[in-house]
């Protein structure tokens, strides 16, 4: 077995033997077989013919040649063939990209075949013999470094005076709080803005693309419906919209919610929720209680909702309850009534916080 | 012939040349020719595996070229614009200027779509080149003392391009992209005590908010890569300290490394091999679609297509999720969600933590302090083969888990019998393909030592005057019985006694004696290289059986071995038996 770098072994000095030398040390002590040394070179038809060596230096040439031809191709389809619209022909590959994807990959591909192409038949390939060296250094230079570390530290005085070095890390120590605290800014304190949705008392429930309001009679047994609250689409007095950009996305983050209707009789509302639902409508969270995705893969016969990010699913004829997937809690459920007019109301805002579980969620 | 012979013209030695003054210039300035001389000749050893690693570098070049053009058009905001550009089917909406400007890239920019496509599939490439060239390393043992730390370096390296991937995936913001960002803030959300502050933070408020693009920009386009280059430069820099391991053979030993220098050999074949690389990833990108983010629309956290899927390397992340339990914790009030904290965050950590620490284990069990430079075969190390064998088995059921709604469109298969399988056979599979990888190495092994001792088959089947049918063995060649037997043999870590001669007992001996144990399941099945003894003693016996049986007539049942005269001849080409070749010794056909 090889002692190499083993501290308990008296070191070899491999370096100063001459490469001949080593090539016939056995690779590992104890070998059964000899090393028979490096096999002898055989020369390639290009070191020993004349016509051979000659064509493979054409082809070489012949490869970087066309290189530039290919570069030369990649300008004439950038100025000639137009983006945009036309983005569908080839195959729905748009022609500008075909056509600059496969100029400049076959530009770049000559170049490539053609340098390996050069290292292969023209360089020499005769092996070479290079010796290692141990990768850790000399005893001596590991004496010598610790004793300037010594030195050093000594001269410091850094173990002698206890005050000096116990102040100092504490200082440094302390530089870690700035850091952390000057983080703060990123973002507000979380407060209480995930336990509650735009969703009140009286607010319609409004189809997510057209904004009109739903009366009952429009949705049918079986249906599934993707709703918003009405105020998505309402407008201040200057006609700007009440929600918009980014605050859009977050309130709609948490209060997209679809609405179903099934046979009443499916229906086994809890304890509370009997007068949620109106003649076999019910109203659930749109947002998946696992980590948030919007849930609408909805199956008629079974009143099954999946959630196509993780596959949870939850029975909403059963109060939303989890019946297969990662999900760990029930859909939440939105009060809902009819107001004057006879259009789907909210009752309340959702009585339990929607999407994902979070820390300080509690048991609410 | 010494290097190129393709040059007609050498250069004229009485003329100081350009370069040569270029050099002498520079070296005046920066003392350069002490570090060149010896590497500009540097040597590095030649194997279709070594460029696997190669791959990975060369993408990452790649990626940096084709980001900095993306750079110029992409505007990482997620201020509400609304859509003007050349796509029809989206002109008029509202999006952030991240989707829009992702959508002017590829359709306004000429070359755009083209950059895009190529910086997507590079992506794929860098993160796919340091799975397998990390598995390279692990299955040769490329890993051990003194490139322990390499293979630290190699682990970040890989999680950080995994990391930097999402981030960048994420910046177009469109609806699939959204969507994994959404899934990262159930995750963030999952951790106790801190989660719903990650999530604030990191989102700047409630999710969405509009700062997480521009802050992934930055990390995408800074932050990681900066990191990335440094450990790479590093990876680097420790791969030329170390010299590159090299496989044993005749002539290549613990102490030497045979094989082409840098100067011109490998300048060419790595330099080329760049523009392969890139060529290959220019034509993907003009010809393979990838995430052709209009096709989805800009983010609506209302929304999701079915069928969504994350990149793939996200895939193992994915599957965890998706096979998980829906376990949830209340605790005094607060609430633990097992379900996504378990697969988002401890098992990743976990995973991680046992590749990073894996040479260390290793090396305790086994004990070995000693450097490697030589490679070993996977089927000399049974248990660290079937080790990776198990993780590829873990990592491909967790991929199949991650598409499990594919899997059951596909196949017509019940989504949640899918998932059922999963939950067992993410803990049974990896079990069960290590002990099938263990001994299948342990085979390979035992097929390794009957070839040095007994020969190997010719496929020549002879026929004894009684009758009895028997194959002809002949000696393998040398050099390879030699490469055969180049490794070390494997020991067995012994059990101090547990007292001293005091009687005292020694600390840790518990510790040992996990230890013991250990490095006896790790070695105790292996077949150790034959003995000089054993060689001997087997030519010995084939001898013998020629000295019974005169004139190379054999009398052996078949099955059993049958030697020859021949034994330490050379090794059979195929022509010895054609009939129209006369060779040396050949008995066969004089009868």
């Amino acid at each position: 077995m090889s002692d190499r770098g083993n501290p308990n072994d008296s070191m070899p000095v491999p370096g100063n033997e001459d490469a001949a030398a080593h090539q016939h040390t056995p690779a590992v002590h104890g070998d059964p077989i000899a090393d028979p040394g490096l096999p002898p070179h055989h020369p390639r038809p290009t070191d020993v013919e004349e016509h051979a060596e000659r064509r493979a230096e054409k082809q070489v040439a012949t490869m970087f040649g066309l290189s530039a031809v290919f570069a030369l191709l990649f300008c004439v389809a950038y100025f000639a063939l137009s983006v945009g619209e036309e983005t569908d022909v080839w195959l729905g590959m748009g022609a500008s990209n075909l056509a600059l994807g496969v100029t400049l990959g076959m530009a770049l591909l000559l170049i490539g075949i053609g340098a390996i192409q050069w290292a292969r038949k023209l360089m020499s390939d005769t092996e070479i013999i290079e010796m290692r060296h141990p990768v850790a250094s000399s005893q001596e230079d590991r004496e010598a470094a610790l004793t300037a570390l010594g030195q050093g530290a000594e001269d410091s005085g850094i173990g002698r005076r206890p005050l000096i070095r116990n102040s100092l890390l504490g200082a440094v120590a302390m530089l870690g709080l700035p850091a952390i605290v000057a983080l703060r800014d990123l973002g507000p304190l979380p407060g209480d803005a995930l336990e509650h949705t735009v969703w009140k008392k009286g607010m319609r429930i409004v189809n997510d693309v057209s904004g009109a309001p739903i009366k009952p009679d429009e949705v049918e047994i079986g249906q599934l419906i993707n709703a918003e609250p009405a105020v998505f689409f309402a407008t201040d007095e200057e006609g700007e919209p009440v929600y918009e950009g980014h605050e859009l996305q977050a309130a709609k983050a948490k209060a997209a919610v679809i609405l179903v209707r099934m046979q009443p009789r499916d229906i086994t509302p809890s304890a509370g929720r009997e007068n949620w639902g109106v003649e076999g409508i019910l109203c659930f969270s749109k947002i998946c209680t696992h980590v948030g995705c919007p849930i609408s893969l909805w199956e008629q016969q079974s009143h099954h909702l999946l959630c196509p990010c993780h596959q949870s699913t939850f029975d909403l004829g059963d109060n939303g309850k989890v019946i297969f997937g990662p999900a760990a809690r029930s859909l939440p459920q939105l009060p809902m009534g009819l107001d004057q007019e006879g259009y789907l109301v909210a009752l309340s805002d959702f009585e339990e916080p929607v999407g994902p579980s979070y820390w300080e969620r509690g048991d609410r | 012939m010494a290097i190129a012979t393709n040059g007609k013209q050498a250069a004229k030695a009485e003329k100081p040349s350009k370069i040569g003054g270029a050099a002498t210039w520079a070296d005046d300035r920066l003392g350069l020719a002490t570090i060149a001389k010896k590497q500009i000749r540097k040597v590095f050893p030649d194997h279709w595996s070594f460029m696997l690693g190669e791959i990975a570098l060369w993408s990452f070049v790649v990626l940096l070229l084709t980001g900095v053009f993306l750079t110029l058009w992409f505007k990482p905001s997620m201020a509400e614009v609304t859509y003007m550009g050349s796509y029809d089917q989206l002109r008029g909406l509202h999006m952030s200027e991240a989707y829009a400007s992702t959508l002017e890239i590829s359709f306004d920019v000429r070359g755009g779509l083209l950059m895009r496509q190529m910086h997507h599939w590079s992506a794929m490439l860098f993160i796919a080149a340091m799975f397998v060239h990390m598995m390279r390393v692990f299955f040769t043992g490329a890993f051990r003392k003194p490139r322990e730390l390499n293979w630290v370096i190699g682990g970040l390296l890989l999680m950080l391009g995994i990391l930097e991937g999402f981030a960048g995936y994420s910046l177009p913001d469109d609806l699939l992209s959204g969507t994994g960002l959404r899934i990262a803030d159930g995750l963030m959300k999952s951790v106790p005590v801190l989660g719903t502050y990650v999530s604030f933070f990191a989102f700047g408020g409630e999710f969405p908010g509009d700062d997480i693009i521009p802050r992934l920009y930055t990390v995408h386009v800074l932050l990681i890569p900066g990191l990335l280059l440094a450990l790479i430069g590093a990876h680097m820099l420790l791969l030329v300290y170390h010299k590159h391991t090299q496989w044993a053979g005749p002539g290549r030993t613990e102490e030497n490394v045979v094989g082409f220098p840098m100067m011109p050999v490998y300048a060419a074949k790595a330099g080329g091999f760049f523009f392969i690389v890139f060529g290959v990833t220019a034509l993907m990108g003009g010809l393979m679609q990838i995430n052709p983010v209009w096709r989805f629309g800009p983010y609506n956290p209302a929304e999701v297509t079915a069928g969504s899927q994350p990149d793939w390397y996200m895939g193992v992340a994915e599957g965890l999720l998706r096979i998980m339990p829906g376990w949830e914790t209340e605790l005094f009030g607060f609430t633990l969600s097992w379900n996504v904290f378990i697969p988002g965050v401890v098992a990743p950590g976990i995973i991680f933590g046992l590749v990073l620490a894996y040479p260390f284990i290793e090396a305790w069990i086994t004990g070995d302090k000693r450097e490697h430079h030589l490679l070993q075969r996977p089927r000399n190390a049974p248990n660290r083969t079937a080790f990776m064998v198990a993780m590829m088995t873990l990592y491909g059921l967790l991929w199949a888990a991650g598409g499990n709604d594919i899997l059951a469109v596909v196949f017509n298969l019940n989504l949640n019998y899918i998932t059922y399988f999963m939950r067992v056979a993410v803990f049974v599979g990896p079990v069960i393909a290590f002990i099938l990888a263990r001994r299948w190495a342990i085979s390979l092994q035992r097929h390794d030592q009957e070839a040095l001792l007994h020969g190997y088959e010719t496929g020549v089947i002879m026929r004894s005057p009684e009758g009895a049918y028997s194959e002809r063995h002949l000696p393998i060649d040398p050099a390879r019985a030699y490469t055969l037997t180049a490794r070390d043999r494997d020991q067995v870590y012994a059990l101090p006694s547990g007292e001293d001669e005091n009687g005292v007992k020694a600390p840790g001996t518990r510790r040992n004696r996990l230890r013991a144990k250990l490095s006896h399941y790790w070695f105790a099945h292996n077949v150790q290289k034959p003995t000089r003894e054993e060689l001997e003693e087997a030519r010995e016996h084939a001898e013998h059986e020629l000295a019974m049986h005169s004139g190379g007539h054999q009398h052996m049942p078949a099955g059993d071995y049958l030697g020859d005269h021949e034994l330490d001849g050379h090794p059979a080409d195929g022509h010895q038996f054609d009939g129209r070749h006369d060779v040396h010794g050949e008995e066969l056909r004089k009868h």
